[in-house]
């Protein structure tokens, strides 16, 4: 057993750039499901769009990187428009129709065999990252004891843990701020909200698109780590993943999404690195189980935990019951 | 409220199951395209199959085998041209029907059955068969069968998912995992133990009736003792989902299986389309199944309590009625149609670890569109389903049929949140 590998593989993922991804995709969604109410079950198409926007800016037109972030922004911004205006305006549940077909048409268009003299088809896009990395300021790669980082990776990283750091200083002063409480109240009272004289459908549009943005944050993050989009990532079991990370986080709490995706990512890392290696070494009979069925037992896993999560403590570590929109409204 | 988690859920089911949860896992089944060439009993060897996409461009290449089967792994869903190459038979060996060249879809995470009937060749100078006239009518009329086969199969789960969600609320995400223990059960009992494929399906339907019932005698019955909110409910039964999908296929692996027997069975030739008569046998069943509940939903006592359920528990309970029996009833009904549906879905496109999930978005569309709380809106919607997605081919490319289905299901709940049968005052 190499309990350095499967230590220091768990313990990078408390770090790296998947993590970071998910962490920033998970602020955005507390924005929409914790802080606002809204039922956005296609967070992974804002991610999509955002990456595909970069992607397709440099490795397609073969134009500059920085106006590929734009672009990659811009579309998040026209996504949640998209999505919005026809929704918004009818009931906050329908948003989560829109935006959960949206996704995979979003999908579905990336991967679609016609566009992809544009997207690359199901092969997706590569070669959009070495403006990037050529503003990489460091010169060799972290390596303390069991943890290592290479060079590219520690980029990323320090770019991502910025990108995090300034989206939950957005988030904290966003809630603590009179438009926080407008959105806090429109989770909890819609029609009081109203009767106050609020526009509540200017008010959730203007939280879809900062959650939108701020979770095409990381899909920048994501894209870049790879060097590579590909559409089937931005599937809805992204998505799902999200949800499991903001309700182990806690939602409507500005660090439960970081934490969460820590916590996640960290326990993910390590059984599947653990299994494999107590198969091969025989402490796992392999009737019981081979190298191919563990890959299954994460998901098992992420499953069970989601479930009782839900059952036991729905407001994960640091939320408050309360908070919570779990029940029919 | 309750009528805004099932559409959205709905919508998402649908647009999971229908482009397949492809996404990150990591295990997505291969398409293929596989058949055995048997000429009077005997397997034929050494045949060659050329498989092309809808470009023309060659996507496979087969031969088959000592056991005369082949197989060619696809890239995707699709439809593909399937061409058996007629120089390459043995001597004095045909295609019967005439036709060595077929066109065909596959679905996601499907291995679709291709058959050649072979035979002797006749004797020289009388006409082979004639070949297929109009080729875009016969290709209408088959998109309208198999669209409405696979309705019917939409339909039997839709049924049970309809009626859980009637009485108790819950927009429930484990359906498909229902539709999956039904179609590994068959083939457990079928390939495994060997028992004739008719028994198998039986015992597989009674199993997922008892699943039905164990599940919410253990578990869903326990949350709504506890009181856990609807969306809870919603979000455990997409972790529950995942948990039961993934035992699937820690279980059974990942590849697609098919059952012993009526894998490959010759078309009945029907005038204007070719059916199998097992289809012809599932589509009887499944009708008199749909009737039979529908029936048994509006004319019985039970029924009607049932309905009382669905419309006011609090009023149901006051005037007698036991909900939580009511609820377990429909649980074990659900979980039986849902095995049924399973059961035929593997013999339509072979069993696979998440081929319930794959089908969980058609069958959540189709409760959505045939509107909730109506014993017929749940086949209504599922036709329109199965009819549109194969239809629609005809007008835009097979690999985005989903994504004009898709659109369609969104519109019609912009403007008709209540399906198509459901009655307004249901919704409030």
């Amino acid at each position: 057993m190499n309990w350095d590998i499967i230590f220091g593989v768990s313990l990078e993922s408390l770090f790296n750039a998947t993590m970071i991804a998910y962490a920033l995709a998970a602020i955005g969604l507390n924005v929409h499901f914790g802080y606002t109410g809204l039922l956005n079950f296609g967070q992974s198409a804002f991610l999509g769009v955002a990456a595909y926007g970069l992607a397709m800016t440099v490795a397609t037109f073969g134009a500059p990187f920085w106006l590929g972030i734009v672009i990659g922004l811009a579309g998040a911004v026209v996504l949640a428009l998209l999505l919005g205006i026809p929704t918004l305006r009818l009931r906050a549940d329908y948003l989560a129709i829109v935006t959960i077909a949206a996704a995979e048409i979003v999908r579905l268009l990336f991967r679609s065999v016609s566009l992809s003299e544009w997207t690359g088809g199901s092969d997706g896009l590569q070669a959009f990252s070495d403006d990037f990395y050529s503003l990489n300021p460091y010169s060799s790669g972290l390596d303390i004891g069991i943890v290592t980082f290479d060079v590219r990776e520690l980029w990323v990283m320090t770019v991502g843990w910025i990108l995090v750091a300034v989206s939950l200083l957005v988030v904290f002063l966003a809630m603590r701020s009179p438009w926080g409480r407008v959105i806090k109240a429109i989770r909890e009272d819609e029609d009081a909200v109203r009767s106050l004289g609020k526009n509540v459908v200017s008010y959730k549009m203007q939280s879809l698109i900062l959650g939108g943005v701020l979770g095409s944050l990381g899909g920048f993050v994501f894209a870049l780590s790879r060097a590579a989009v590909q559409p089937d990532t931005y599937g809805t079991e992204f998505t799902f993943y999200m949800y499991t990370i903001v309700i182990l986080g806690g939602a409507a709490r500005v660090f439960g999404p970081v934490v969460g995706s820590m916590i996640f990512w960290f326990l993910l890392a390590f059984v599947n690195a653990l299994l494999p290696a107590l198969i091969s070494q025989g402490y796992i009979p392999t009737w019981l189980m081979d190298a191919n069925q563990a890959g299954s037992v994460g998901y098992i896993l992420v499953g069970l935990g989601l479930v009782l999560l839900l059952i036991f403590r729905p407001q994960g570590i640091f939320g408050d019951k309360k908070e919570v929109m779990l029940d029919g409204r | 409220m309750r009528r805004a988690v099932i559409i959205f859920t709905a919508v998402l089911g649908f647009v999971l199951t229908s482009l397949g949860f492809g996404a990150t896992s990591a295990l997505a089944a291969g398409e293929s395209l596989q058949g055995t060439l048997i000429n009077a009993g005997q397997p034929v060897a050494g045949v060659v199959i050329n498989v092309s996409d809808e470009s023309g461009t060659s996507a496979g290449k087969a031969t088959s085998g000592a056991d005369g089967k082949w197989s060619v792994t696809v890239k995707g869903a699709g439809t593909y041209k399937v061409d058996l190459d007629t120089t390459t038979l043995p001597q004095g060996v045909t295609v019967t029907n005439g036709r060595p060249s077929l066109t065909l879809t596959v679905f996601e995470g499907a291995a679709r059955n291709v058959l050649f009937p072979l035979g002797q060749a006749a004797a020289p100078g009388s006409k082979p068969a004639e070949p297929e006239g109009s080729s875009t009518a016969d290709r209408v009329f088959d998109l309208i069968y198999t669209g409405i086969h696979f309705g019917l199969i939409i339909a039997l789960a839709a049924l049970g998912l309809s009626l859980i969600f009637g009485t108790m609320g819950l927009t429930n995400f484990a359906h498909g995992e229902l539709i999956t223990f039904g179609a590994l059960g068959c083939f457990l009992l079928n390939v495994t133990v060997g028992l004739p494929l008719v028994v198998s399906g039986i015992l597989a339907v009674v199993l997922g009736g008892a699943f039905g019932w164990f599940q919410d005698r253990v578990f869903w019955g326990w949350l709504r003792n506890r009181r856990t909110g609807l969306i809870g409910m919603m979000i455990i039964s997409i972790g529950a989902a995942l948990v039961l999908r993934y035992v699937y296929l820690f279980a059974f692996r990942g590849d697609t299986k098919q059952y012993a027997e009526y894998v490959a069975q010759p078309g009945m030739d029907l005038g204007i389309i070719s059916v199998a008569p097992k289809n012809l046998v599932m589509d009887v069943v499944a009708i008199v199944v749909l009737l039979l509940v529908s029936l048994a939903l509006t004319m019985t006592r039970l029924g009607k309590a049932t309905r009382a359920v669905a419309t006011n528990p609090s009023l149901a309970a006051a005037s007698g009625i036991s909900v939580d029996a009511i609820i377990r009833l429909v649980w074990t009904i659900g979980g039986a149609l849902a095995a049924l549906s399973g059961v035929m879905l593997g013999l339509f496109q072979g069993v696979n670890y998440q081929m319930g999930f794959q089908i969980l978005l058609l069958v959540f569309a189709a409760v959505t569109l045939g509107g909730l709380g109506t014993a017929f809106g749940a086949l209504v919607g599922s036709l329109v389903v199965g009819l549109a997605t194969q239809l629609s081919t005809l007008w835009i490319p097979t690999e985005l049929k989903n994504v004009g289905a898709l659109v369609v299901l969104i519109v019609i709940i912009l403007f008709r949140p209540q399906g198509i049968l459901g009655r307004r005052e249901r919704i409030g």
